[in-house]
């Protein structure tokens, strides 16, 4: 068989980093073919009937929970929701208790947000499912990012396999602690995109060029018009509960020197009237971006939800036809 | 070497050809007599689906064929049965998606299902319930190149373009110039030439 018909070769997404370029294809691949089944009227096929997809919240989200909820449910899965607000965790339960609880329940696969960094590499050593990153403290979000780059990539009508060779895509906000710029750098530098990122000098850590092969910029003029400019523009929530006031200064402050208010937007529109404007979301309207350049015809944030739920269903089913084929071969 | 001891070729290039244009007008004849019939069905809404990867050739071959026939080429949608396979978290079948392609909506239309080979009626079964899950068709009929016997469950061609029998262990191979043949060929062989391939 061809190279095209491998599965993916790791049997956990716990990160973009470990993923092969050929793994980001097939995922985005079949994300395609899960929005072809999301714009029927009957949006549910049955590839999953039975299965058990446990999300495990540890720390707060709604968005993420319902994208994965929902992409387990348009696949036939039965859904076990645990999350941490009012729960055994607040008890003073461990997170190796809680995981042997619900292992008990023998769930396939096993999404989980946790604060700690390393929360999902901890599970996938306990627990029998295949488990899916959906955002541990300061490393990865790798559904983020891969949904973000099947955004652009629908945005530029470009496959897969074409990857984003030619592109520039400038990361903004707080670097540092963002999972989302992690997954996101490590994923667009695999597709062949060139990524410049750029916040305040106290968001942005020392080694970011070196590790990641990204151009490093304190000044965000510099990063979207130095040069040949930029064709994306991904703006970053700034997390007020993370970061210290110290850090970031006040809103305004931010919005002026950072954010994508009106006339950053325009002037960047000026020169690259095919700009995309992308936020993770939730966001903050008025501080990293103003709330009409949101909405406007250059933003794909909806898009980006949207495409979540597909992207989802697309690590879902290959974890779990990747794990009943890791049966089927040990058992021979 | 062994392939051609233990291989036999059921059809070659011409007889493919000649039997989709045969299962052309015993479409045509059929929907023609069902005009008239308890169902009322309208033959000018026909449409053609085809399941990857060879009833998706065989099923525009076909359509072009009833264009000759019925004076206009029906619309063709492709269809991807993973998701609905009994066998994909087995392991047995190949778990890669290649996208249902149907841009017509299927509601009150009479639809051939066309596949290539016809077996244990597991593929047609699941393609039954994707076509379902797409809406109401008027009817389904099935049409399909070669029926190879040994069904596991209650399903029937109505139109077969060559009955063959065989058994377990052998396979029926259809190769189709769309698939990069040199040409069409339908060949049985004995299953463990596989491992030779």
């Amino acid at each position: 068989m061809t190279a095209k018909q491998k599965l993916l070769s790791v049997p956990h997404l716990l990160g973009i980093e470990g993923l092969t370029r050929d793994d980001a294809i097939l995922i985005l691949d079949t994300a395609q073919s899960f929005v072809e089944v999301n714009s029927r009227q009957l949006k549910k096929v049955p590839a999953l009937r039975g299965r058990l997809v446990a999300l495990l919240f540890f720390e707060n989200s709604t968005r993420t929970r319902l994208s994965f909820e929902l992409a387990a449910k348009r696949l036939s899965a039965d859904t076990l929701n645990f999350s941490a607000s009012g729960s055994s965790v607040q008890k003073g339960e461990t997170l190796l208790d809680t995981a042997r609880n619900i292992e008990a329940m023998g769930p396939d696969l096993v999404v989980v947000r946790h604060e700690a960094s390393g929360a999902p590499w901890h599970l996938s050593r306990v627990m029998s499912g295949a488990i899916a990153n959906a955002g541990d403290g300061q490393h990865e979000h790798p559904t983020q990012a891969l949904l973000d780059a099947f955004t652009l990539l629908s945005r530029w009508r470009r496959t897969a396999a074409q990857g984003l060779d030619g592109k520039t895509v400038c990361i903004v906000g707080d670097i540092s602690r963002s999972r989302v710029a992690r997954s996101n750098m490590l994923l667009l530098k695999l597709l062949g995109a060139r990524v410049r990122v750029a916040g305040p000098a106290t968001m942005l850590p020392a080694a970011l060029a070196d590790v990641y092969g990204v151009d490093v910029y304190d000044d965000v003029d510099d990063a979207l018009f130095s040069g040949d400019g930029v064709d994306a523009v991904m703006m970053l929530r700034i997390q007020k509960e993370r970061a210290a006031r110290a850090v970031m200064g006040s809103d305004d402050d931010y919005a002026v020197g950072y954010g994508l208010h009106r006339e950053r937007f325009d002037r960047l529109h000026a020169a690259n009237d095919g700009i995309v404007v992308m936020h993770p979301g939730p966001i903050n309207r008025g501080v990293e971006i103003d709330a009409a350049v949101a909405d406007s015809s250059s933003s794909v944030i909806l898009d980006q939800t949207e495409n979540g739920v597909a992207v989802r269903m697309a690590v879902l089913y290959l974890l779990a036809v990747g794990m009943a084929r890791t049966d089927v071969g040990s058992a021979a | 070497m062994v392939e051609s001891t233990t291989a036999r070729v059921l059809m070659d290039h011409d007889d493919v050809r000649r039997v989709v244009a045969r299962l052309a007008h015993e479409v045509n004849d059929a929907l023609q007599a069902a005009q008239r019939g308890p169902l009322g069905l309208d033959p000018s809404k026909l449409a053609i689906v085809g399941i990857r990867t060879g009833g998706a050739h065989l099923a525009f071959r076909l359509a072009e064929q009833l264009g000759i026939v019925m004076g206009r080429v029906p619309e063709v949608g492709v269809l991807d049965i993973t998701l609905y396979r009994d066998d994909v978290l087995s392991g047995a079948a190949m778990p890669i998606l290649k996208g249902t392609e149907i841009d017509f909506d299927v509601d009150g239309r009479p639809i051939v299902l066309v596949d290539d080979v016809l077996f244990t009626g597991r593929t047609v079964r699941a393609a039954l319930d994707a076509l379902l899950d797409m809406g109401r068709p008027t009817c389904v009929l099935l049409a399909v190149l070669v029926d190879r016997g040994l069904r596991e469950l209650p399903i029937a061609a109505s139109f077969t373009g060559r009955a063959v029998e065989t058994t377990r262990d052998e396979r029926v191979d259809v190769h189709l110039v769309e698939e990069g043949a040199t040409a069409d060929q339908v060949v049985v062989r004995v299953a463990r030439d596989r491992r030779a391939r």
